[in-house]
């Protein structure tokens, strides 16, 4: 199953003179959902289009089954694309939507029909087929560019961030539609969005992009739990980024107090980032806990509350389903699994402090469209 | 991408006919009609048409500015009009300058001369006849008939766009009618008004039908005595030199007007 | 305030219609001068049918018109494709030079072109260049302008994606652009194309100076006429075209709206 079908290697794009993509590499499994994810501007859809052949790098290779196809054309890929806002004819309907690359394909008319209409009938859409595309409802103008894509059976399916358009709860349902499918299908689908919680619900795999470069690969848990640096941590969920000293393997220095953590392989006295998720911190009353501080704003967030804590001068986030007062004095306690360490990068120092904290939040929440990195 | 080389053909087609033929404009100016030799005789000769030039471009002007006060409340109206009243009344803007302009301005003849139909209505009243044509005031109405639609056109394309939220913001902001006139609309047409000045200047102060026919021998306009260059007495190259100064002041005009009014390359021309 | 808009309004369209109602009644008159409306008769149509010099003109007109509308109309196409596709400076400066002929006073292009003409003659020893060729070259070449203007806005309006998405389901770029890219283009097409045509066919200034007498077309023609009187049968045919363009226009009209009622479906805010 899991064998490679697609490898990037050392691509770069230029867009008149700015660098867009820089040296990536990057190889997607067979059958796997692979979700690129990141800030507008940070590639993802340059190299989405990359792979469907409607950019040539400006240098590097990709390559398909083993073969080296720059300079194949999109239309001789074994490779389909759901575009961001659907792009059907409008000049069509749905059934002729749907047809369209098996007709380009000349195949004959009975086979058309059949996979069409079983097609179809996997996207919940038989008895539309005509239909005007353009009399359809975003979901399901959708599921028709969705269909469209898949009637071909393409080896891999690139979406670009399909969901964009659509509102919360819709968007959710297509989320557990689009696993469905692909699992159903057995293809890889290659995922665009800047959305992470869109990227950790439906992915195999995440490989999180930020300026052309890739961040960190791996599954949703490790991109979570497990996060290669301060970008990558603030990005995916919210995250307290601290300063901290390793002071040996399973011990970190934060504040000046010392931490049992669950990671090694540091040198001795090596300056780290420190990742402490809001949602692993512990409230104790202030003089059980190891730290003390002030409750400086609550905000309730319907599961949890959101409360921002003053420890001298430096402010963290915390989620807890306890509310505490604007004001009161609190002690937290931190365990091991906690804490984690990484190492320093580019990022350290420009995320995790939550003393602006209203702004950050906001930055997280709307995303500006992630148009900008299109060209 | 390979779509490029599909604007060669034009390319080609338009360094022939359009640049090449410029170029040939500026070689007969700078020739001498009798030997071929390069004179400079053509635009120095030009000098002495300057009471012309400048009569075309009062006339010019004046037909321009009488057309953006006429144009500017029709456009507005049609703009403001509901939307299927709106595709007919601009329809109707674009008919006249679908048909001939040679017999319209003919039947403008046959309205204004002194035994023309305005005069003979006005005789039944005891009137007249008031000498309606072979003076100044004829061949500029000519062109404002002429060339009205040409303003209107680019103006409605403009005023239609404007969104009607930036009015009610005004308003809510506390403008009256008048000053969201001033201060939104106004501003906003600013592109269409360029282009139809553009639309209507050029064509009037190059015209050579209008004022033949609505004007007399103290109304000759610069086109023609261009035309008489090259159907009447034949000197090309004179009529070239004048070609090439008329065109050099029409650039020149557009370009500042675009210049102070910050125009971008935006195109109002719509059907 | 709303009330006198309206009334001005109507004021303005008599002001432009009046003439072209003169010439109308003219077409009925029995008396062969504008000024006077002696009876009814439609014998002014009878006499244009039967005529056997006028409507060979307005048959030069038109062809040259139908000729040199489909020609820019193919080549403005293609263009638009191409300068939709150029970036940056280039793309300013083709449309720049795009805009040229719609800038350049009428009397100039046609004293250029009659000027190149000209001397394409002299160099190539040809004694009557002007005639039906150099009349076609002038028109396809201050129709283009029209037919790209009318094109680029709707490629700048269509979807890029839909042209990708067809390369995408297999079509070569050229299967992408009939399939699919022309038929999100054609209100533009073919409202570029008409307006080419009426372009042409009323088109006297530039004719002017690149007709030849073995090929005349009617402006040309009635301009000529100034020195001899206007035979009345000339107004029968005004009538005749002014129907014919309203009555077309009336269509594009009805076209545009149906273009427009599709796209704002398809965009539902």
């Amino acid at each position: 199953m899991s064998e490679s079908l697609i490898r990037l290697t050392e691509l770069s794009m230029l867009f008149d003179g700015e660098t867009v993509l820089d040296g990536l590499n990057l190889t997607i499994n067979d059958s796997e959902f692979l979700t690129l994810l990141g800030p507008s501007g940070c590639g993802k859809t340059t190299t989405l289009r990359i792979i469907g052949g409607f950019l040539s790098p400006t240098s590097g290779d990709v390559f398909f089954n083993g073969r080296r196809i720059n300079d194949v054309p999109p239309y001789k890929r074994q490779i389909n694309t759901v575009f961001q806002k659907y792009a059907l004819f409008p000049h069509l309907d749905v059934y002729e939507n749907v047809a369209f690359g098996l007709r380009v394909a000349k195949l004959p008319k009975e086979e058309i029909d059949k996979r069409v209409t079983e097609m179809l009938g996997i996207v919940s859409l038989s008895g539309f087929e005509h239909r005007a595309v353009t009399s359809l409802s975003g979901g399901q103008q959708q599921r028709v560019a969705i269909a469209r894509a898949l009637v071909n059976h393409p080896k891999v399916l690139l979406l670009d961030e399909p969901l964009g358009a659509l509102d919360l709860r819709l968007r959710k349902d297509m989320q557990n539609e689009l696993k469905r499918i692909q699992q159903a299908m057995g293809i890889t689908f290659i995922y665009v969005t800047h959305d992470q919680e869109e990227a950790l619900t439906m992915s195999d795999h995440i490989v999180v992009m930020d300026k052309g470069h890739i961040q960190q690969i791996g599954t949703p848990e490790d991109i979570y739990n497990e996060p290669e640096n301060a970008f990558v941590a603030d990005f995916i969920g919210e995250s307290n980024i601290l300063d901290g000293v390793m002071l040996a393997d399973y011990k970190v220095r934060i504040f000046g107090h010392s931490y049992v953590c669950l990671d090694s392989g540091f040198a001795k006295n090596e300056p780290v980032d420190v990742v402490i998720r809001p949602e692993d911190i512990d409230i104790v009353p202030a003089e059980a806990g190891v730290l003390t501080g002030t409750v400086t704003s609550v905000t309730f967030k319907g599961v949890h509350y959101d409360i921002i804590v003053d420890f001298g001068g430096f402010k963290w986030l915390i989620q807890t389903t306890d509310f505490q007062p604007v004001g009161a004095k609190i002690g937290i306690m931190l365990e091991p699994d906690a804490i984690h360490v990484m190492k320093k990068s580019v990022y350290s120092d420009s995320f995790g402090d939550y003393s602006s904290y209203s702004d950050e939040y906001d930055e997280l929440e709307d995303d500006p469209e992630g148009l900008c990195d299109e060209e | 991408m390979r779509n490029k080389l599909l604007s060669a053909p034009y390319l080609v087609w338009m360094a022939m006919f359009t640049i090449v033929p410029l170029c040939v404009v500026v070689y007969f100016a700078f020739t001498s009609s009798a030997t071929g030799a390069f004179t400079l005789d053509n635009i120095l000769q030009i000098a002495t048409y300057t009471p012309i030039f400048l009569r075309s471009i009062g006339y010019a002007i004046a037909a321009t500015l009488i057309c953006l006060l006429l144009g500017y409340p029709v456009a507005y109206v049609i703009a403001q009009a509901r939307p299927g009243a709106q595709r007919f009344l601009y329809m109707l803007i674009m008919l006249p300058m679908c048909m001939s302009f040679l017999l319209r301005t003919l039947a403008w003849v046959s309205l204004l001369q002194d035994t023309g139909i305005i005069n003979n209505l006005l005789g039944h009243f005891g009137i007249g006849p008031l000498p309606l044509i072979r003076n100044a005031g004829a061949v500029v109405a000519g062109m404002v008939y002429n060339y009205l639609p040409y303003m209107i056109m680019p103006l409605y394309t403009v005023i239609m766009k404007i969104d009607h939220s930036l009015i009610e913001a005004a308003e809510d902001l506390g403008c009256n009618g008048r000053q969201v006139f001033s201060r939104v609309v106004f501003p906003l047409s600013l592109p269409g008004i360029i282009s139809g000045i553009t639309m209507v200047f050029v064509p009037a102060v190059s015209t050579f039908y209008i004022s033949q026919k609505l004007g007399s021998t103290s109304t000759t306009m610069i086109g023609d005595v261009i035309e008489s260059q090259f159907k009447a007495a034949y000197n090309p190259n004179l009529g070239a030199a004048m070609s090439l100064v008329l065109m050099v002041l029409i650039f020149l005009s557009i370009g500042i007007m675009n210049r102070f009014a910050g125009a971008d390359e935006d195109e109002v021309i719509t059907v | 305030m709303k009330k006198l808009g309206r009334v001005y309004t109507v004021v303005i369209y008599l002001f432009l219609y009046i003439p072209m109602i003169v010439l109308i009644v003219a077409s009925f008159n029995t008396g062969k001068d504008l000024t006077t409306f002696d009876g009814f008769t439609l014998q002014r149509y009878a006499e244009l049918f039967r005529d056997r010099t006028l409507l060979p003109l307005l048959g030069n007109s038109v062809l040259i018109a139908v000729l040199s509308s489909v020609i820019a109309t193919v080549l403005g196409t293609a263009a638009a494709l191409g300068i939709h596709s150029m970036r940056g400076r280039i793309r300013s400066v083709v449309m720049s030079v795009t805009t040229v002929p719609l800038m350049n006073p009428e009397i100039v292009t046609g004293v250029s072109l009659a000027l190149l003409f000209v001397f394409v003659g002299v160099v190539l020893k040809v004694n009557s260049i002007l005639g039906f060729v150099t009349l076609l070259i002038a028109h396809i070449t201050f129709n283009l302008p029209y037919v790209i203007l009318s094109v680029m806005p709707k490629l700048t309006q269509m979807d890029p994606h839909l042209r990708e998405a067809a390369l995408d389901l297999g079509c070569t770029p050229v299967q992408a652009f009939f399939k699919v890219v022309i038929h999100e283009i054609l209100p533009g097409i073919f409202s570029g194309a008409i307006m080419a045509f009426t372009m042409s066919l009323d088109d006297f200034v530039i004719s002017y100076f690149v007709y030849g007498p073995n090929f005349v077309t009617l402006p040309v023609e009635i301009y000529n006429y100034v020195k001899k009187p206007l035979q009345p049968k000339i107004y029968a045919l005004f009538t005749l075209l002014f129907l014919m363009i309203l009555s077309v226009m009336v269509l594009m009209n009805l076209m545009q709206m149906r273009d427009e009622k599709r796209r704002k479906l398809q965009r539902p805010e």
